[in-house]
């Protein structure tokens, strides 16, 4: 499968061309990670995976709020989210 | 002596502002709502504090107001999420910073704050305007409230009696209920807003139909209620359909963005094509909006007079009706100036300002 390179908290991370930035971030940890907290303070991740949940949102390319199960990885995409210190 | 009794009519923000005054002024309060207090035209606004300057009568009231909003919102700004993020007028060329650079001195006059923008100062306050845009004028005194939470507290101040229920008449000595109760009362106060004529048909009030949308969190995208200059020009006074910028930051980071002006609109359906005048609107005065995700789209009616200008006071022809309805877009903001005046005239005691602009005997001929 062909591969590109997206950038994700400024670290450089190969993932397949066609996968979901939700599936780039997997893919980059091997794991699924937290990205996102709550306004309590509680973690947050990728659940539905269908754009209906919301609890995906990251920043990309500097446009917070972006859901990262409907959004299709680009070549040199600077994807962000904030550190939870969760697994 | 006994106390005198008031049923009010309608728990919107005007409804509860009055109880809370006539209450502390020694009524017994009875308040009849027939959905939930704070739930109609209250919680379909934006909640903006806002003194308006473009008629003396206008101004005075909205001037009071805000002053009795900042004593309010200071005192317990948790309770009313009171923002004093202050509004920026924008002026879209230079006839219209030529007028924003005239208002300065009314609102001095009045011993409020006012400041003209330069294009250099608008950008450092709000640099998601779009450029070229010659300036601006701020007036840092007006601020944001939760508007359904603050007429909730309002209503916690008077110790009265909440009915839920719908008022089918209004009669000599009371009110009667839709499940057939009569109840009776010294005065009726009716603020039920744009549902006015439901009870009194002849008063001249019209339903104008708005949008608002919200958005996701965004902090620190714009600090101060944003509005175009011409806001004023194409909302109030206009009699056909109108959209004019006007952004808020609301306490979470949301923003809330509006508006339009519909009247004789009478379903409360999300008009895609409204919707989407109004958004062109917002974007041409500021492009990166589109950048931001919106949650939630609504509607709601204000309850707008032929001169603008509220029905607040005595009922010419039927003694023991008063009336506090018909704030179009401005009801959170007058509420508190409105409640003031109205106890006043029931207490027949001093207001604060001359209640005269605002006798609901204006509309009616001298017999």
């Amino acid at each position: 499968m062909a591969t590109i390179t997206v950038f994700i908290n400024n670290h450089p991370y190969t993932c397949d061309a066609g996968n979901s930035v939700a599936g780039a971030i997997a893919q980059a940890h091997q794991q699924l990670v937290t990205t996102r907290q709550s306004v309590h303070g509680m973690p947050r991740t990728a659940v539905c995976g269908m754009g209906i949940c919301f609890e995906c949102r990251v920043t990309i390319n500097s446009n917070a709020h972006q859901l990262a199960c409907q959004t299709p990885v680009a070549t040199g995409m600077q994807i962000t989210y904030e550190e939870t210190g969760y697994a | 002596m006994s106390q005198s009794h008031v049923i009010i009519i309608g728990g919107g923000i005007v409804g509860c502002a009055c109880a809370q005054r006539l209450a502390a002024t020694g009524w017994r309060v009875t308040l009849i709502e027939r959905d939930t207090i704070g739930s109609g035209a209250t919680a379909a606004g934006m909640g903006q504090i806002v003194a308006l300057d473009d008629s003396p009568a206008e101004f005075a009231l909205t001037a009071d107001s805000q002053r009795r909003w900042h004593a309010l919102g200071q005192a317990n700004p948790l309770v009313h999420e009171y923002t004093p993020c202050g509004t920026i007028w924008v002026a879209s060329d230079d006839e219209e910073l030529a007028m924003a650079a005239a208002k300065v001195p009314n609102y001095h006059a009045a011993g409020l704050h006012a400041e003209l923008l330069d294009a250099a100062a608008l950008y450092r306050h709000e640099p998601n305007l779009r450029p070229g845009l010659p300036g601006g004028l701020r007036i840092a005194g007006d601020a944001v409230v939760y508007p359904s939470r603050s007429a909730d507290w309002l209503w916690q101040q008077t110790g009265g009696t909440l009915i839920h229920a719908a008022v089918t008449a209004i009669h000599a000595g009371g009110v009667t209920l839709a499940d057939g109760r009569h109840l009776h009362a010294d005065a009726v106060v009716l603020a039920t807003g744009s549902r006015t004529r439901d009870l009194v048909p002849a008063l001249p009030i019209r339903p104008k139909k708005g949008h608002l949308v919200i958005t996701d969190r965004y902090p620190g995208f714009i600090h101060h209620q944003v509005a175009e200059m011409g806001y004023v020009k194409n909302a109030h006074l206009a009699d056909v359909d109108s959209v004019a910028f006007n952004v808020q930051p609301r306490a979470t980071g949301q923003i809330l963005i509006g508006s339009c002006r519909q009247y004789d609109i009478h379903t409360p359906e999300v008009d895609p094509v409204m919707l989407g005048q109004m958004l062109q609107r917002c974007l041409e005065f500021m492009p990166a909006l589109a950048t931001l995700s919106s949650l939630r789209v609504w509607t709601g009616y204000r309850a707008a007079t032929p001169d603008g200008q509220p029905l607040i006071g005595p009922h010419p022809h039927q003694p023991g009706l008063w009336l506090a309805t018909g704030h179009e877009g401005l009801g959170i903001t007058t509420s508190l100036g409105t409640a003031d005046l109205l106890a006043a005239l029931m207490n027949h005691t001093t207001p604060a300002i001359n209640p005269t602009p605002y006798l609901p005997s204006r509309f009616f001929p001298a017999p």
